[in-house]
């Protein structure tokens, strides 16, 4: 009898599931025949590893999205955005991108987080000669015409960061990052860069994404005694090293950690007394003193939550969707052809200060800070390259690649 | 298990060719990007016959088979990458200069086609013949295939400047001179997918019913009484793996240049569980369920991903869940035995409810 009615059960709630599901397709599809707006795609990682941080970065984007449309969205016309679920896997994402751009027909797609998800979607846009907004600071050593890049590039945050220790006494680095493409390619730009101007290495060390286990590499770290320790550690594994340094009796006095991967959302799960006085380097805080700042906080919070926090790769897809729609206006239609062509050399207004599309590579002037960790999880800004950077995909410590317009790169001239 | 007169068999192959025939109609009515997209998925139903000739026939549960996909997929990709830069790029931007000696094959198609069936295949031989010889089996075996899926991924991952590293390799451009960035060129590895899934179906069809099925039924049913009989399960055992995996590395090969990307994404543990998922809720032990579940278990994904981005996953997870429940012999298992069994309880459930006062000692009948 439990066995009939629970079998029954399941296949009602299962019913129920299918009819709700179905249902709410037909009216998503009644809902989009009123006026035709421009659709948009949002491709992020939902759910997986990589969820923790790009679901915030698609909530800024939809913010941005919903303040244009508040204001009359552009050319008369409402922005509707399409999400996907890249899942944390690259195919996945390939196939997502394909989606949006054959089915749905987007005008412009805002996305990916990890290099690895950008990788996967790139000969999607260049197949299909589209358009991407790709929000988070990363290795560099690309510049196709088919992205925009509205994070910041090695000589945007890397370098300066590094110069920025070497300035200030810190000359024995120990280098420390997650196993994959952008900590690697980075500690090739710092070992370079610690060779021209004058520090040591006394470490370096990779381990896997998702690792949680880090005794061995605290003792190695003590053993080395390095003045600083360059750390290029992404996701969870942040939350263990840190736990784990306090743990050992390290604290920010003993060695000090500059961290390129841990933004304001990040240290929440952190906890801001286990990085307590450590160094970050960004282009954007949430402590910044702007008034395009501040009420792009104050929105940000009212709209998703008072413990809500910002952070750069938030702030840098919330312009980049102002930055399109500007480009929308400017090219007078949404094709995708001609807005790349006319968001090229676009000034904005963003949270962190002025920002310009660089019209040869497709990269983003930026302003340059340090920051350190304060008791409440916000960032003292303790330094600011005081203008924006112009941005250098190709440095040429690690490249001998000049790039002449986006998605044409050649060998520099000796 | 598939020993039905002839009769029915002459019935089977008439339903093999209708499906085959509606696959070949597919791209007059599916969109570009639809048939993309089903293309993989018929690739998916490749791997999962595989799995199904194993853990169906023979009792083993492999969940480590995301090795043999994506070693397929990297000999396929190898070649691709080749075909579209000298250096691929994940090298140069890892310090090499020179293409690696092992890469250099890997540029000319009669030697990468092969290897894409015969990597797999060995490496299932050279894993599969201490193993079996060993007599592991059963959960044993299984976690065995799920940490060489984890070795795999980490020996990807971390030979970053040979492999690509975790983003794998991307970035193709053609095949065979054909840019893959035409549609003509999608619908041409539809339809080679398609067929090499009819070869494969042929191919699992004939080997569960030939003698060998039978062995395999029979190690899956009574091991030790075959060993008994005088016959040796380990080789049989080693062969059937091999094929499985040579199927999973076929897969693979046709995945990549229809995708554009492998990456150990696809490798690890959570898609090799997901292959065996497959074949589960298709219904393991039938050729016909494998390629259903593939199919059925991708195409949910896709719909309700696209649908519900925030919560497919629930949905999914419910869609299992209740098959595990209501299915446990899967789609194929329902459909042939427990369709009228279901009907009738359905029935006997309302029956009972309604006869529940009027049953001698008030309770209703036990239910099987």
């Amino acid at each position: 009898m439990l066995k009939v009615k629970s079998r029954t059960f399941i296949l009602s709630i299962f019913i129920i599931a299918v009819v709700v599901s179905v249902g709410s397709v037909w009216i998503n599809a009644a809902r989009s025949a009123e006026k035709e707006p421009i659709k948009v795609g949002i491709l992020h990682s939902l759910s997986g590893t990589m969820s923790i941080s790009e679901v915030a970065v698609k909530d800024g984007e939809l913010l941005a999205i919903e303040e244009i449309n508040a204001r009359g969205g552009v050319l008369g016309r409402k922005i509707a955005p399409i999400i996907e679920d890249g899942a944390s896997d690259w195919p996945t994402f390939a196939e997502k991108a394909k989606k949006l751009i054959m089915k749905d027909k987007v005008a412009v797609v805002f996305g990916c987080w990890t290099s690895a998800s950008r990788k996967a979607v790139l000969p999607v846009f260049e197949k299909y000669d589209h358009l991407l907004f790709y929000p988070v600071q990363y290795e560099g050593l690309e510049a196709s015409k088919n992205i925009i890049y509205t994070g910041a590039t090695a000589n945007q945050q890397i370098m300066p960061g590094v110069t920025w220790l070497l300035k200030n006494g810190h000359k024995k680095f120990y280098l420390l990052g997650s196993d994959y493409v952008f900590p690697r390619t980075c500690n090739l730009i710092v070992k370079a860069q610690l060779k021209a101007e004058g520090g040591t290495l006394v470490g370096e060390e990779y381990t896997p994404l998702g690792h949680t286990e880090y005794s061995t590499v605290i003792s190695k770290i003590k053993a080395a005694k390095p003045d600083v320790v360059f750390n290029s550690l992404n996701g969870d594994s942040n939350v263990a090293f840190f736990k784990q340094l306090r743990s050992a009796g390290i604290t920010a006095k003993d060695i000090p950690t500059m961290s390129v991967s841990i933004a304001e959302d990040e240290i929440r799960g952190i906890g801001a007394e286990n990085m307590l006085d450590h160094l970050a380097v960004w282009n954007y805080f949430m402590n910044m003193e702007t008034p395009e700042n501040k009420k792009f906080v104050a929105a940000y919070k009212a709209r998703y939550g008072k413990d809500r926090v910002t952070d750069d790769p938030i702030e840098a897809n919330y312009f980049g969707v102002y930055l399109w729609a500007k480009a929308v206006e400017k090219a007078g239609t949404p094709d995708p052809l001609k807005v790349r062509a006319a968001v090229r050399g676009l000034k904005f207004k963003a949270p962190e200060g002025e920002v310009t599309v660089d019209p040869t590579n497709n990269h983003v002037w930026k302003i340059v800070q340090v920051g350190k960790v304060k008791p409440d999880g916000q960032f003292d800004i303790i330094w600011s390259s005081g203008k924006p950077v112009a941005p250098d995909p190709f440095p040429s410590l690690v490249s001998n690649k000049i790039v002449l317009e986006p998605g044409k790169i050649v060998d520099r001239k000796k | 298990m598939d020993t039905k007169p002839a009769k029915s068999a002459i019935f089977r192959f008439k339903w093999f060719a209708l499906v085959m025939l509606l696959l070949a109609l597919a791209p007059f009515f599916l969109s570009d990007f639809r048939l993309n997209l089903f293309g993989k998925f018929l690739t998916f139903a490749i791997v999962a016959l595989g799995i199904d000739l194993i853990w169906g026939y023979a009792g083993i549960l492999s969940l480590g088979h995301g090795v043999y996909f994506g070693l397929g997929a990297y000999c396929m990709g190898a070649y691709l990458k080749l075909q579209a830069e000298d250096l691929p790029d994940f090298m140069s931007w890892s310090g090499l200069t020179e293409l690696p000696r092992f890469w250099k094959p890997f540029y000319h198609a009669w030697f990468a086609l092969p290897m894409t069936l015969l990597i797999p295949m060995l490496f299932a031989l050279l894993v599969g013949f201490p193993t079996f010889r060993a007599r592991i089996k059963g959960v044993y075996f299984s976690i065995l295939t799920q940490a060489l899926a984890l070795i795999f991924v980490t020996l990807f991952i971390g030979q970053q400047p040979y492999t690509g590293g975790t983003n794998g390799i991307t970035n193709l451009q053609s095949i065979f001179g054909f840019s893959l960035a035409e549609p003509a060129t999608m619908r041409g590895l539809y339809a080679v997918t398609v067929l090499m899934l009819g070869i494969a179906y042929l191919l699992c069809h004939w080997l569960t019913h030939t003698q060998l099925g039978k062995v395999l039924v029979a190690i899956r049913d009574g091991e030790n009484r075959l060993r008994f009989l005088g016959y040796n399960p380990a080789l049989f055992k080693v062969l059937i793996f091999a094929i499985s995996a040579g199927l999973a590395g076929l897969a693979g090969a046709l995945f990549v240049p229809q995708v554009g990307i492998i990456s150990p994404s696809m490798m690890g543990i959570l898609p090799s569980v997901e292959m065996a998922i497959w074949v589960a809720v298709g219904g393991r032990g039938t050729l016909k369920g494998a390629v259903i579940g593939a199919v059925l278990v991708n195409a949910a994904k896709s719909y309700f991903s696209e649908n519900f981005p925030e919560l497919w996953l629930y949905f999914l997870g419910v869609l299992f869940i209740s098959f595990v429940l209501l299915f446990p012999q899967g789609i194929m298992g329902f459909w042939r035995k427990g369709r009228f069994k279901w009907m009738t309880s359905i029935l006997r459930w309302r029956e009972t409810r309604f006869a529940r006062s009027s049953s001698p000692n008030g309770l209703p009948r036990k239910y099987h």
